[in-house]
């Protein structure tokens, strides 16, 4: 079981409180938990990345065991600690702002 | 008893403000999409508890919610739980919140780029929906207008949007170039006499007008002046701010323009100028009177760089002239120390036997006139920032 931890914005978009947990076939990555997380909660298309590009928007991050994976290539495999469910995927929006 | 639903869409929510016919309590709900910008959201004449709101962020994108019971409760139209959001070919689905152009060269140019603000081109992103335009015969059928400027259009209720290429790949979509606001498509005006004809307008690109229901648009600007741009009587580059229409008659327009207020009596193919005794002839909003064609509103603005009422004074002008001379309204707003501003969807009127007028500022009050005008009195007030106001008369 995957963890996902999602800003409170998204959170209210797909009606869930708290953490989202997932199941995930096969490797997991950051594009296969978005892939599960989104067939789970269509409303959160669009909002983490791109429609038809899959690209990350621009001020969505992802944290994991203290480690930014942002800039990691969506086929990256995660890190133990997520695979495991000891760990949250973050989904964190930027900070931009006062 | 007829009653009205006012629809507030602020920067961090929507406010939905009801009322018997009489105007004179008014209950709020909200904010409904709590922290979110609400850009625009607007009722359906033929099904009034059908109503479509434009939802967005710029962390998170655009969100089209629906209600079919008057924003008691909503729902995205897009892909239900459960169901796999990519089709057989891997293709992502239709989700509700899914504006992506239209490049196939049949059904319009390939238009990858538009004019940047330092001349170079620069390419066609999708960034929010300005404005959402209900059809006068469907509740299912909807037209958005967006940000980078096209138009998009539902006729499933909100579950996808198709563009309407035909707009921007016309052969002036290059020249087209963002206002200050960012190059968007805020104004859709649908001519309730004849069902082919649209017409749109785009900062900072002019009016349009399309004669066969969105396939091909010609520009309507001659006659507009505007001193700003290199070549003041171009076809292509002027900052039309919002364009009013009164439903008995859809071949008169009045538009505020950046500057100057101006009025087209051949649906759009020309426009002469109105601004008469304007104390500024800047501004954004423009409306017309339910019941009378040619009484019209505006909030002037001191200038573009000051986007606040002249001398402090929150004044409504109305002429009942149809342009050129123009009346302060002052009676219940605020006439000394006042520096807010009326955005360009934030003011509609009802159509009660005595028509109200109403209009949100950037500090966060909704004004209403029960009274076409003469009196005014907050609805609310200390809402965040006022994006949009839409009314509904309810039956």
């Amino acid at each position: 079981m995957i963890r996902v931890v999602l800003p409170t914005h998204l959170r209210r978009l797909a009606l869930v409180s708290g953490e989202v947990e997932i199941n995930v076939e096969g490797t997991v990555t950051l594009a296969s938990v978005l892939d599960a997380l989104e067939s789970r909660h269509p409303a959160l298309c669009g909002t983490i990345r791109d429609h038809v590009s899959k690209k990350r928007r621009p001020f969505v991050r992802f944290f994991a065991c203290q480690r930014d994976l942002s800039l990691e290539p969506p086929d990256t495999a995660l890190p133990e600690a997520v695979r495991t469910g000891a760990e949250p995927l973050l989904v964190v929006g930027a900070i931009a702002g006062g | 008893m007829s009653g009205v639903r006012v629809l507030v869409g602020t920067r961090k929510g929507a406010f939905i403000l009801t009322s018997d016919g009489k105007r004179r309590s008014w209950d709020v709900s909200g904010p409904h999409f709590a922290g979110w910008e609400i850009y625009h959201l607007k009722g359906s004449s033929v099904d009034p508890d059908r109503l479509y709101c434009s939802q967005s962020s710029g962390w998170f994108g655009q969100i089209i919610q629906r209600s079919s019971d008057g924003g008691k409760t909503w729902e995205q139209p897009g892909t239900t739980a459960g169901e796999p959001t990519t089709g057989p070919e891997g293709f992502p689905k239709g989700e509700s919140n899914k504006f992506v152009y239209d490049t196939a060269s049949k059904r319009g140019a390939p238009l990858t780029t538009h004019m940047w603000y330092d001349g170079t081109q620069h390419p066609w992103e999708f960034k929010r929906v300005w404005h959402l335009e209900p059809s006068l015969t469907d509740p299912d059928v909807c037209y958005a207008g967006v940000e980078d400027a096209a138009l998009f259009r539902t006729s499933d209720a909100g579950k996808t949007w198709n563009e309407l290429a035909g707009l921007r790949g016309s052969d002036t979509g290059p020249k087209w170039q963002p206002g200050a606001g960012g190059m968007c498509l805020h104004t859709i005006l649908l001519d309730p006499s004849n069902p082919q004809r649209i017409f749109v307008a785009i900062s900072a690109a002019g009016a349009f007008r399309t004669d066969d229901a969105g396939k091909t648009w010609k520009p309507i600007n001659r006659g507009l002046h505007s001193q700003y741009i290199p070549d003041p009587t171009a076809e292509i580059g002027h900052c039309v701010h919002h364009i009013a229409m009164h439903p008995s008659r859809p071949g008169v327009l009045f538009m505020q323009k950046h500057w100057d207020v101006m009025r087209s009596d051949d649906a759009g193919d020309s426009w002469r100028e109105v601004s008469g005794n304007l104390p500024s002839d800047f501004g954004f909003v423009i409306d017309v009177h339910a019941h009378e064609p040619e009484t019209l509103y505006v909030v002037p603005i001191k200038s573009d760089s000051e986007h606040y009422p002249p001398d402090g004074k929150l004044r409504v002008y109305r002429s009942r002239t149809g342009g050129s001379e123009w009346e302060a309204l002052t009676s219940g707003l605020p006439q000394q120390n006042c520096y807010v501003n009326v955005l360009r969807d934030a003011m509609a009127v009802d159509r009660l036997d005595e028509c109200g007028v109403y209009f949100g500022t950037t500090g966060g009050q909704v004004y209403a006139s029960r009274d076409g005008g003469d009196n005014w009195t907050a609805i609310v007030r200390d809402l965040p920032a006022v994006c949009s106001v839409e009314v509904q008369t309810l039956p």
